[in-house]
């Protein structure tokens, strides 16, 4: 469970959000969408900690965030989990290992690790790749050892910051359903993307962020007031992905 | 904790075999320095070994006796100088002791005295002082008595030498310290290099939730292995060329300077301790100072 309250971040002169209150339930499946600069990675960098907001509260999972100690963030964001467009997987360590690394970060003995690993590569749908490296992997495939990766430490709540961005329109709707699927065990998901199609096919809650504040929050569809930058959404032609993203 | 510990010694073993370019290159920096280092430390000891021996010897204030003055005048005039504040011990020396002792002294030349027809050298009183000052006193009180020859003693030559070998000791310090601060910054370099190609994964662990120290032990007991692989190194190379160099001239220098030189075993033993303390500090400076940046958020 996320909370903001009153959140306001200024970097510099330039806004990043302003006055921001918004509640995301535990289990909710939400979307963060808006244009390059609206806020939504500061958004996503208040949530871990990675920079501090200028005044509000943020809460999640019942722990104020704003005034942790810098001891305590790794204790938070071992409750997160993250996936990133562009996988940022480890290219000399295995399948295997890239999941395995967060294991061990968390001072998981080895014979659990052997034991879990196997389970959460079977549960993305890659349980016959974990002796593989990364590059020999498709993009999809890579993306679901980054979503493994992510799930491993059993997170309250899995940030997918433009999970299908590098994605072709087929795969990413597999990465949709997984995600999904992750979403039905109780993991609270909060979604950046940029993808109209995915955001429309879905059907869940919206959060626009423009200029630093929530313009829009509710369920349903991607919304024509973010038509005005065509470059970043995939348009979306009779069920079919005609394009993949920029 | 075990667990992390294990990992980290693990991670470290990796790293330095992984990036071996790198690691030799902070190993050789490192050895470089210690061997300089070590090189001032040999001298500064030795420096140090001479000016105490010859300071001892030049605590002495030496009076000497005329030929005629008796045995129970001489033990008068010695309780003169017992009385002195600062004077530590007084002591009769009578001619044929003081043969012998120039015999001991020469060691194996000490034969060539025996040609001497008869003994050259007067009796004479020791007085050995407890501080250098008291030693003014000593010699203005011989002054006002009969009966002495000659009063020796070599205050300046020893506030010269010590003026000396405090110069040397401080330059050699300040000396130290500058390579060591090299040092520092050529490791925190090369490791901030593996730091950096290992960026990725550094960003990745902290989003998963690795705590700072978890993230920054690998690279610390690669800074340590790198400054005891160094140390060793070094050790050897000095505590070889050393042995090699007492051997070769070791006993000519005892004989010119009349002091001996620090032994080999001695030097090696401290020099172990003092580069192993070194390097380590220096290895594990060196990776701290390069984490720093990597690890602020």
């Amino acid at each position: 469970m996320i909370i903001f309250d009153k959140v306001t971040k200024y970097y510099k002169k330039n806004v990043g959000l302003e006055n921001v209150s918004v509640t995301i339930d535990k289990g909710d499946f939400v979307f963060l969408v808006g244009s390059s600069g609206a806020g939504k990675s500061t958004f996503i960098k208040l949530i871990l900690k990675e920079i501090e907001a200028d005044s509000g509260s943020i809460r999640v999972n019942d722990t104020e965030v704003t005034t942790l100690s810098n001891r305590e963030i790794p204790i938070l964001r071992r409750s997160i989990g993250i996936v990133f467009q562009d996988f940022r997987l480890l290219p000399k360590k295995t399948v295997a290992e890239n999941v395995g690394f967060s294991m061990e970060i968390i001072h998981k003995s080895q014979r659990t690790i052997k034991r879990q690993v196997p389970q959460i590569l079977s549960l993305v749908g890659i349980g016959n790749k974990g002796n593989k490296y990364p590059d020999e992997l498709s993009a999809g495939e890579q993306q679901r050892v980054a979503i493994a990766r992510a799930i491993v430490n059993n997170p309250t709540v899995l940030i997918a910051d433009e999970p299908t961005g590098n994605l072709d329109p087929e795969t990413s709707w597999e990465i949709m359903k997984l995600l999904e699927q992750i979403n039905l065990r109780g993991t609270t998901i909060v979604m950046v993307t940029h993808a109209k199609d995915i955001v429309d096919r879905m059907n869940k809650r919206v959060i626009v962020i423009d200029k630093g504040k929530i313009v829009r929050d509710n369920v349903g569809a991607y919304g024509a007031e973010l038509y005005e930058e065509p470059c970043l959404v995939t348009p979306f032609e009779g069920g079919v992905f005609s394009k993949d993203v920029e | 904790m075990l667990n992390s510990i294990i990992y980290s010694i693990k991670q470290a073993f990796i790293q330095v075999f992984r990036n071996r370019a790198m690691s030799l290159a902070s190993i050789f920096s490192i050895t470089a320095m210690l061997l300089i280092l070590g090189l001032f430390f040999i001298a500064v000891v030795n420096i140090n070994m001479a000016t105490e021996a010859s300071k001892r010897d030049y605590e002495t204030v030496q009076i000497y006796l005329l030929d005629e003055t008796t045995f129970v005048d001489a033990q008068l005039i010695k309780e003169k100088f017992d009385g002195l504040e600062g004077v530590a011990n007084t002591e009769y020396l009578n001619k044929d002791a003081a043969l012998a002792q120039w015999k001991s002294k020469w060691g194996e030349s000490g034969y060539l005295l025996d040609s001497l027809s008869n003994n050259p050298l007067p009796n004479s009183i020791l007085v050995t002082v407890s501080e250098l000052e008291a030693a003014d006193k000593v010699v203005q009180t011989a002054k006002t008595i009969n009966g002495i020859e000659d009063i020796k003693y070599y205050k300046d030559t020893v506030e010269k030498l010590l003026k000396i070998t405090n110069f040397i000791q401080i330059s050699a310090l300040i000396i130290m310290s500058f390579l060591i601060i090299v040092s520092v910054v050529v490791v925190s370099n090369t490791i901030k290099l593996t730091v950096l190609a290992r960026s990725r994964e550094i960003h990745m662990m902290k989003y998963v939730g690795a705590t700072n120290w978890f993230i920054r032990g690998p690279f610390l007991v690669e800074g340590v292995l790198i400054g005891i692989i160094s140390a060793l190194i070094s050790v050897g190379l000095i505590a070889f060329s050393y042995s090699k160099i007492s051997e070769l001239i070791g006993q000519d220098i005892f004989i010119i300077l009349s002091t001996p030189i620090v032994s080999v075993s001695f030097m090696t033993m401290n020099l172990v301790i003092i580069f192993l303390a070194v390097g380590v500090s220096i290895g594990a400076c060196g990776s701290i100072i390069s984490m720093r940046r990597f690890l602020d958020t």
